[in-house]
């Protein structure tokens, strides 16, 4: 009796389940597994389409004679580069309908026409008549002719499915002068950006653990960057920042703060002159980590928020007691409590920002030295096109992102050893 | 100790009344005031001045009197170093002050007696400073996106730092940009469509992350562990790893350009959280009232439908709000699977918009503003429940 309920349970169980594990499997999973496969191939975005046999159907009626009719077939193959072998087609007639003369690809049997039309070349193209004629005399209807439509069957290789693989694509990303800079700027870009983020969030959290008047006001404010959407976000900060007559330059320019405005934006590198060295700042890439820690930093600042209000007060009131200065309670005491939070938040930021596509995208376009990994599998993809390239870039992520998380995890598991 | 703090003291506080004073003067030239200069030295000798003063005066008088007497010197001050300002200006002054004098105030020449008082008045003075800076920091490009969708493009160029609104203009005029890209550029059309699309993932991921959700938080099978962690592995990784192969397949299968393919990629992408937040509320409903219902010979679809869904009544209202501001906000998968401005979402039409360099910027900031209004609304007005999400990592991004 038990088993049996405890195996009803079980069927229960994966009924349940079953819908969203198979949505998630086919939606995510496998395409990781696809990604794979096609960072193997030579595949371009004009490949992926199917070629497709078309045929568009035209009714013509002959003057003179009402029972009579001539339909003409536009075929042709909708693929520019691939042939379709072996090419079927079949349309349906009424009743009353015969055939004068008949093709010989075609044989005409239950008032249905069928026809071989053998390989078609790329490109391939034909025009394709026949005429019908009612036996019985009666006038014929175009629209009933009209609504039936032809079908056409046809295999052709998917170039996607063929066993061909090569390593090109590896080599070119890997071996490609650029990859090391782009390497270089999306680590500046997520390691700053989490880092910058999670001080912000700090700051902000402790600000807020205070008592004031509008604190839950300000929490709600805190988080607005977070939840509205980023493609209005990104072109108001363009707004903002724009050389010509955006906000920020006019104003540095109305107080003299700068003589020409700063595309903050389009400029690749600024020489700034500290104590008489002159250093080169990568101008575009610190703007959109800019953005991206006043993005960003709302996550953490909720995270650790959550965190220091629930360290016991006590801890304070000794702290208090035995003379302890704000300073030191804030190392002392503040810190060490919300060092886990910290550590779990750097790695979800860092993650989530190596992946970080749109900010970048809807700010500079991957211009002007912001090209991340994320970019360079759209720009790949489809901006050069070249699919197998853009798959290939997303490997080299995933990749490094297990890496990154190995290591991690490493690192963190050592130190609660230590503790 | 006690000279140190002396010193430090008005510092501090002069830094403070100069960064007030100028946040307000960038104000005032937002609205069009021809402020060139922030006069910054001769603001933070008033500041110093006016601590001390404060200091040597004290309780003396009362407060009241004391801040207006002082606010009122400053001002007059200020007024004739910067003639020709509005009144309004000046009262803003006067204000600002008012705030500041009333700030030092809790600070008497006792306290400074104490040991870490500079630290206290630093940290003081530092969150007041953050409240401002991050208000402002945050505030403005939401205050200027607002602002810039009911200007001219001739307003616009001619002078960038004017944010005033003539409000004395036909309310046609007013919101002229709004006319427009209801009616030239089919706004309405594409709210639709993102409404359609967040509202119709909202409905599909509670759907199927229901039942789920009630299988890994309830019963007993196998693989029930491996799922609840893999579902967690499976929201961390990358969407823009999955964007290649499924426009491969999306364009196979002719799903490219339709709500539908948008709502099959939504809804996978939502449900691994929209499982984990619901399973962790449904493990707190009490299990004795399912076993009575077992024995009222229940079945799954009956204990779902009956006892869990109306328990859980809050848990998945603040579930959905999620979805619909994650599918409402998603910028990704609409750009790469939409091409054809029919089947646009209100993001990727505002994207579209922007790549026309002729497109006015006050059109693209009324589509702006009208695709951030409504996830704001709901945030600040559903924000209690919502906050407790975020906590627990539901917007991704």
């Amino acid at each position: 009796m038990k088993d049996t309920l405890a195996n009803t349970e079980k069927k229960t169980a994966y009924i349940l389940t079953l819908p969203a594990v198979a949505l998630v499997f086919a939606i995510i999973l496998f395409p990781i597994f696809a990604n794979v496969w096609i960072s193997f191939k030579e595949v371009e975005l004009k490949d992926i389409r199917i070629p497709e046999p078309r045929a568009k159907k035209i009714v013509k009626s002959i003057s003179e004679d009402p029972s009579k009719i001539k339909i003409l077939y536009k075929l042709r193959n909708s693929s520019l580069l691939q042939e379709i072998r072996d090419v079927s087609f079949q349309d349906k007639f009424p009743k009353n309908f015969e055939i004068e003369e008949l093709d010989t690809r075609c044989d005409y049997k239950k008032y249905t026409l069928k026809c071989k039309f053998g390989n078609w070349p790329a490109k391939y193209r034909e025009n394709f008549t026949v005429v019908f004629e009612t036996n019985d005399g009666s006038i014929i209807n175009k629209k009933v002719l009209k609504s039936t439509k032809p079908k056409l069957d046809g295999t052709s290789d998917n170039i996607l499915l063929n066993a061909t693989f090569t390593l090109k694509n590896f080599k070119k990303v890997l071996f490609d002068d650029e990859f090391i800079d782009l390497l270089l700027t999306t680590f500046y870009y997520t390691f700053f950006g989490t880092v910058g983020s999670i001080i912000f969030g700090i700051l902000t959290a402790q600000m807020v653990n205070q008592k004031f008047y509008g604190r839950t006001f300000m929490r709600s404010v805190l988080l607005f960057p977070y939840v509205a959407p980023v493609v209005a976000l990104a072109y108001t900060w363009e707004l903002l920042l724009d050389p010509n007559s955006g906000t920020l330059n006019s104003l540095l320019i109305n107080y003299q703060v700068i003589e020409t405005p700063i595309n903050l934006l389009g400029q690749k590198y600024i020489t700034i002159n500290i104590l008489g060295f002159d250093f080169k700042l990568r101008l575009a890439l610190t703007t959109v980590i800019m953005f991206e820690i006043w993005r960003y930093f709302p996550l953490a600042f909720l995270f650790i928020l959550a965190r220091l209000q629930a360290i016991p007060k006590e801890l304070y009131e000794a702290a208090d007691v035995d003379g302890a200065s704000p300073f030191q309670k804030f190392f002392k005491i503040t810190l060490p409590q919300i060092t886990a939070v910290i550590s779990i938040l750097f790695m979800i930021r860092f993650i989530w920002n190596f992946n970080k596509f749109e900010d970048v995208f809807l700010l500079t376009g991957g211009a002007s030295g912001t090209r991340t990994l994320p970019i360079n599998v759209y720009q790949q993809g489809f901006a050069v096109s070249d699919i197998g390239m853009g798959s290939a870039v997303s490997i080299v992520i995933v990749v490094l992102l297990l890496l990154f998380m190995f290591f991690y995890f490493k690192l963190l598991g050592k130190r609660v050893d230590e503790n | 100790m006690k000279t140190k703090n002396l010193i430090l003291f008005p510092l501090i506080s002069s830094f403070f009344l100069v960064f007030l004073v100028s946040i307000w003067k960038i104000l005032a030239t937002l609205q069009g005031l021809d402020i060139q200069n922030f006069n910054l030295q001769i603001i933070f000798i008033f500041g110093l001045l006016i601590s001390f003063a404060h200091l040597r005066v004290g309780n003396k008088i009362k407060i009241f009197y004391k801040s207006i007497i002082f606010s009122l010197i400053f001002v007059i001050c200020d007024g004739y170093i910067i003639q020709k300002l509005p009144l309004w200006y000046n009262i803003g002054i006067f204000l600002v002050l008012y705030f500041f004098v009333n700030k030092i105030n809790k600070y008497s020449f006792e306290d400074l007696k104490q040991e870490h008082s500079t630290q206290v008045i630093f940290f003081d003075f530092l969150t007041l400073f953050g409240i401002l800076f991050f208000s402002f920091v945050i505030l403005f490009p939401f205050y200027m996106m607002l602002i810039t969708s009911f200007k001219t493009q001739i307003a616009l160029l001619v002078n960038p730092l004017d944010f005033s609104i003539n409000f004395g203009q036909d309310l046609k005029d007013l919101f002229n940009s709004y006319f427009v890209i209801f009616k030239s550029y089919k706004f309405g059309k594409y709210i639709l469509t993102s409404t359609i699309v967040s509202v119709g993932t909202v409905i599909i991921t509670l759907l199927f992350a229901i039942p789920a959700a009630y299988a890994i938080a309830r019963l007993n099978f196998f693989g029930k562990t491996f799922m609840s962690t893999s579902i967690l592995i499976i929201y961390m990784f990358p969407a823009i790893v999955l964007v290649i192969p499924l426009y491969t397949i999306f364009s196979q299968l002719g799903l490219r350009n339709s709500i539908e393919g948008l709502l099959i990629v939504y809804t996978a992408t939502t449900l691994p959280v929209a499982i984990y937040m619901l399973q962790g509320y449904f493990k707190s409903i009490p299990k004795e009232l399912e076993e009575a219902a077992i024995l009222d010979k229940l079945s799954w679809f009956g204990i779902i439908s009956k006892i869990i869904i109306p328990l859980s009544i809050p848990a998945i209202s603040s579930v959905a709000l999620y979805v619909f501001m994650i599918a409402w906000n998603e910028f990704l998968f609409s750009l790469m699977f939409l091409d054809n401005p029919n089947s646009f979402t209100l993001s990727r039409a505002i994207q579209y918009l922007s790549g026309d360099a002729e497109t006015p910027r006050q059109y693209l900031m009324a589509g702006s503003v009208i695709v951030t209004l409504p996830v704001l609304f709901i945030f600040v007005y559903f924000e209690k429940y919502l906050v407790s999400g975020l906590t627990a990592g539901s917007v991704k991004g």
